[in-house]
């Protein structure tokens, strides 16, 4: 019990150990509430959480890529898109379709592995002849894989679905389940449970208990010889390698642990809409991940989910309702002129804030960079590189955060 | 008694520019070996040739009886060759002990699988890491400051910290470039200490430096180069007095 | 003789790797070439000068494109994302103008829509440039001394923020660019025939080069780009304001990047608030093929990325040009970075 005690004391003025404590508190609450504010109407609100929560997995990913082996990938989604394929391909009916002939129903849990497997795979043999390069290079080089592999996807004819893609993939379904009062029913073992979208709760549920195993395990990365070898790479290459460390292979490894996240993300994204399409993989996704990665605070996991969380709901929450909102708030301040169509060409407020959208990743990035680089959430090491202000901190944090 | 070094016509070019041209000499085990020569002579070179930041145009380097040459940086860290920059070059935004223990990144044996998950052994191997670390700064009197960032020491400090990560890979030989620049002169006698404990733990000690009375009072034997070339060789009392080195130094006298 | 087999040694030894690459990449281009030729034999002349005709004109742009890229690059090495996107933003701009100037699709197009015409082009480069240099002065200046990601992260929010502003202009939608040029097809002799729009894109194109390369080598701002893109504190040392040799540099770039998207939208007839970007990478990888920072560099790759298309396009199966052309892009990056005529070397 003391231990515990103490344990809270010396995380109390922490701002990872309070930003994890609000999130877990709040990832617990969320459904009840939502559901309660909606009058039961909530379900909506939780799949969104769960669709959040994907991105919010790709976050905790690229941050390991971008913030702490400080290499720049611009062409994430291409692993995103080659764990839903993959898991397309292994999960379905898809493969009798194609020349093979013979479907694989590879169960669902089993089936995020592979296509999180085939993506690290992709990201070793991309990052094999490139991660040499220098920063700006590696940048182009990804963007440029970025942008081939959703178009080998559609091209790739009967193999890949073409342009139509691969539906009616199969229902995910996990050999065992607990449900509960939390949705109404008695405390039970649920075997052989399907998810689907009648039961957006469990997807939420199981969504959380990824980020969560996530969060651990990319915590215990940052605090062993492989998280201080990031941190030196990143400095001062020359300097890590003298002291020992293999450059080369310490950043194939942080790229493809970055793939093999964002491919496990897009296995479950592709799971869960049972549907994958190149149209879903663009150069906007890898752009709108580096975004929340910058926002939230490169190099924090806490940081990088949080700007997950945020911009997601900016982006698939706020936005999509905002113009009802501002219409009736342009209303009430007496500006409601702005609301309706002229000919001029001036659409309307509800379809021009419908249409921010690129607009405010743009003022995002632009700004976090020249304002507050360190971003909402900074780790204590990156707030100092970013702003100078190491003279001010009396004592580093031992890596152990 | 087998060389611990041995250079063979070590050349290294640069487009047209020849910066070292045919050096060979030996360095033994347990011994203080200096490097000097003028500015632009070529030393940082040499070392960088050593030590796999440059691939050497021509020439062997062999270490221990292994082939070295050309090797990358990190390889010869792990073959047993470990170095200070002549610029200081820290990890910054590190701490100081997170410098220390970045240096024993090649001798520890947790795996991948073994830093997801945290096991045993990666737990019991950072302890121990976290213990040699805190010997070894206690070794360059640096253990008060421990969880300072290393941007935040000072110089002197910072010089010793930097010998402390090399130490930390555990070395057979090291390699200091210039330790001593900027020192007081009781900040060099205590380096010419620190030394003498490195070379206690068996580490032999290969220093380039400017100081010639350090250079001549710490080193057992010497090597001078100027323009690149090897001029002389041996003990301080032989080199201090050929007129070739005194030329180099001094210039050519009417 | 011991020295002289262990120089032959370590020269044959030293680079296998190497080597074994070139051997590659050549192997594949005339692979290339060969089934190139054979299909255009097939294809016959007509259909040849067609092919190379719109290779040549759709590269002139990109050169044009390419050029701001590499002059930016080689001055303060970075990859101005917002590049491509100033382009879109010429044929933006210009559009909304024609009628200012009395442009418009349903008069002749002789000659008196020539001065006009200059006008316009003088007016959108104009435009274009100033947008460059605030850009360059309010998102990477500052940001000139931070660590290395930060400015590309910069460079990706400006074009993302211009993509939103064209967005929210005009919509994601192809829009129709006046059609003012002549469209008559000009005979070269036998079936050869060029189309009028071509010539005049490629007329356009390398006027604007020829002003470039006269500017770059003649003037005394050029010289200072020159300088300040080789070594920028000995250029400082010497005198030359750094600021403002920079910011002409973003000024040039964006000026023939701006009359690039003019002649874009007069040879296509169309243009959409998204095709920068995308265009600006292929602009930059004919950069790269060229030689990034260097500028006759990146003429050549325009043209030689064009040609790509065009074949790619016409002889062989269209849904792969554009992984072709990236393929290119990584495949010269990763293999011969300092591109075909080689300036900077990516030192590590």
């Amino acid at each position: 019990m003391s231990r515990l005690r103490g344990f809270i004391r010396s995380n109390a003025r922490n701002p990872n150990a309070i930003a994890y404590a609000l999130m877990l508190v709040a990832a617990l609450f969320y459904p009840a509430i939502v559901q309660f504010a909606n009058g039961g109407n909530g379900d909506y609100l939780v799949g969104l959480a769960a669709d959040g929560g994907v991105y919010v997995l790709m976050a905790i990913g690229l941050n390991v890529v971008v913030g702490f082996a400080g290499l720049l990938d611009l062409g994430y989604a291409a692993f995103f898109a080659i764990g839903s394929y993959t898991y397309a391909e292994v999960a379905s009916y898809h493969l009798g379709v194609t020349p093979i002939g013979h479907a694989l129903h590879v169960p669902f849990w089993l089936a995020l592995f592979v296509g999180m497997f085939i993506a690290a795979v992709a990201g070793a043999l991309l990052g094999a002849p490139t991660l040499r390069l220098r920063g700006d290079y590696l940048a182009i080089v990804t963007l440029g894989f970025g942008e081939i592999v959703p178009i080998v996807f559609r091209n790739g004819g009967i193999w890949t679905g073409g342009v139509p893609g691969i539906s009616a993939l199969d229902q995910p379904t996990l050999p065992g389940w607990i449900q509960g009062p939390w949705i109404g029913q008695a405390l039970a073992w649920v075997p052989d449970f399907r998810l689907n979208s009648g039961n957006l709760t469990a997807y939420y549920v199981l969504m959380m208990v990824l980020i969560a195993l996530s969060v651990v395990i990319v915590h215990n990365l940052y605090n062993s010889r492989l998280g201080r070898a990031w941190m030196a790479v990143r400095e001062d290459e020359t300097a890590a390698a003298a002291s020992g460390v293999n450059t080369v292979s310490i950043k194939l490894l942080a790229f493809s642990i970055g793939a093999a996240t964002s491919g496990f993300a897009g296995a479950f994204y592709g799971a869960k809409l049972s549907y994958v399409s190149s149209e879903n993989f663009g150069f906007t996704v890898s752009v709108t991940v580096l975004a929340m990665v910058v926002l939230g605070g490169m190099g924090n996991i806490p940081g990088a989910m949080l700007g997950g969380f945020v911009l997601y709901f900016i982006l698939y929450w706020l936005l999509p309702n905002a113009p009802q909102q501002v219409e009736s708030l342009t209303t009430a301040v007496g500006l409601g002129s702005l609301n309706a169509a002229t000919p001029g060409g001036w659409p309307g407020i509800a379809t021009e804030v419908a249409n921010s959208k690129f607009l405010i990743f743009g003022l995002i990035l632009v700004g976090i960079m020249l304002l507050r680089p360190q971003g909402l959430l900074p780790s204590q090491v990156r707030k100092q590189e970013l702003t100078h202000s190491a003279h001010e901190a009396v004592a580093a944090p031992r890596q152990l955060q | 008694m087998a060389p611990i070094l041995r250079l063979e016509g070590v050349t290294k070019r640069f487009g047209g520019l020849v910066a070292v041209d045919n050096v060979s000499f030996e360095v033994q085990p347990g011994e203080v070996f200096a490097l000097i020569g003028p500015n632009g002579a070529g030393k940082t070179t040499l070392f960088n040739c050593i030590t796999g930041i440059y691939k050497p145009s021509l020439g062997k380097v062999t270490f221990q009886d292994r082939d070295l040459t050309g090797s990358l940086p990190h390889r010869t860290a792990k073959a047993g060759i470990a170095r200070t920059f002549q610029n200081i070059r820290l990890f910054e935004y590190m701490s100081a002990l997170d410098n220390v223990r970045l240096g024993h990144h090649c001798r520890m044996h947790a795996k991948l699988w073994d830093s997801l998950f945290k096991t045993p052994l990666e737990t019991r191997e950072e302890r121990q890491v976290i213990e040699h670390s805190m010997e070894l700064l206690k070794l360059v009197e640096l253990d008060n400051v421990a969880d300072s960032y290393a941007r935040n020491l000072a110089y002197g400090q910072q010089r010793r910290l930097e010998i402390a990560r090399a130490l930390a890979t555990d070395p057979k030989l090291l390699l200091l470039d210039e330790p001593a620049a900027g020192f007081t002169p009781q900040e060099k006698v205590e380096l010419m200490e620190l030394v003498q404990v490195i070379l206690d733990r068996g580490i032999t000690v290969f220093l380039i430096e400017h100081d010639m009375r350090v250079v001549m009072q710490a080193s057992k034997r010497i090597v001078v180069l100027d323009h690149g070339e090897k001029i002389a060789e041996g003990t301080p009392a032989e080199v201090r007095n050929n007129q070739r080195v005194i030329e180099a130094y001094l210039g050519k006298s009417a | 003789m011991a020295a002289a087999v262990q120089r032959l040694r370590t020269n044959v030894l030293a680079t296998p790797t190497a080597s074994l690459v070139n051997l590659v990449g050549i192997l594949l281009v005339v692979v290339a070439l060969l089934a190139t030729v054979q299909r255009v034999y097939q294809g016959g002349a007509t259909y040849f000068f067609e092919t190379v005709g719109f290779g040549l004109a759709e590269g002139a742009i990109f050169a044009l494109v390419a050029l701001g890229y590499t002059m930016v690059y080689g001055i303060i090495e970075l990859i101005n994302f917002a590049h491509g996107d100033v382009f879109t933003l010429g044929a933006f701009f210009s559009a909304a103008l024609m009628g200012t100037f009395g442009l418009d699709e349903g008069k002749s197009s002789g000659a008196e829509i020539i001065l006009p015409l200059l006008g316009l082009f003088l007016v959108t480069m104009l435009f274009c440039a100033l947008v460059n240099i605030t850009i360059e002065r309010v998102a990477y200046r500052p940001l000139r001394n931070a660590p290395r990601l930060a400015p590309l992260i910069t460079a990706i929010g400006m074009s993302s923020l211009l993509e939103g502003v064209m967005f929210l202009w005009k919509g994601p939608f192809n829009l129709h660019y006046p059609n003012l040029l002549p469209s008559q097809q000009i005979p070269l002799g036998g079936d050869v025939t060029i189309s009028a729009k071509a010539v005049f894109v490629i007329v356009a194109a390398v006027i604007l080069m020829i002003a470039l390369t006269l500017f770059i080598n003649r003037s005394k701002l050029g010289k200072a780009m020159r300088a300040t893109a080789q070594d920028r504190d000995a250029a400082q040392l010497m005198g030359i304001n750094i600021n403002r040799t920079i910011a002409a540099t973003f000024f040039i770039g964006a000026a023939l990047a701006g009359a690039g998207g003019i002649i874009y939208g007069l040879y296509y007839n169309s243009y959409a608030a998204f095709d920068g970007f995308q265009y600006g990478l292929y602009a930059f990888t004919a950069a790269v093929f060229g030689g990034i920072g260097n500028i006759p560099g990146a003429a050549i790759g325009g043209f030689v990325i064009g040609l790509v298309f065009a074949i790619s396009d016409g002889y062989f199966v269209a849904a792969w040009t554009i992984p072709l052309v990236f393929g290119i892009l990584i495949f010269v990056l990763v293999f011969r970075p300092t591109g075909l005529l080689g300036m900077r070397v990516p030192e590590k």
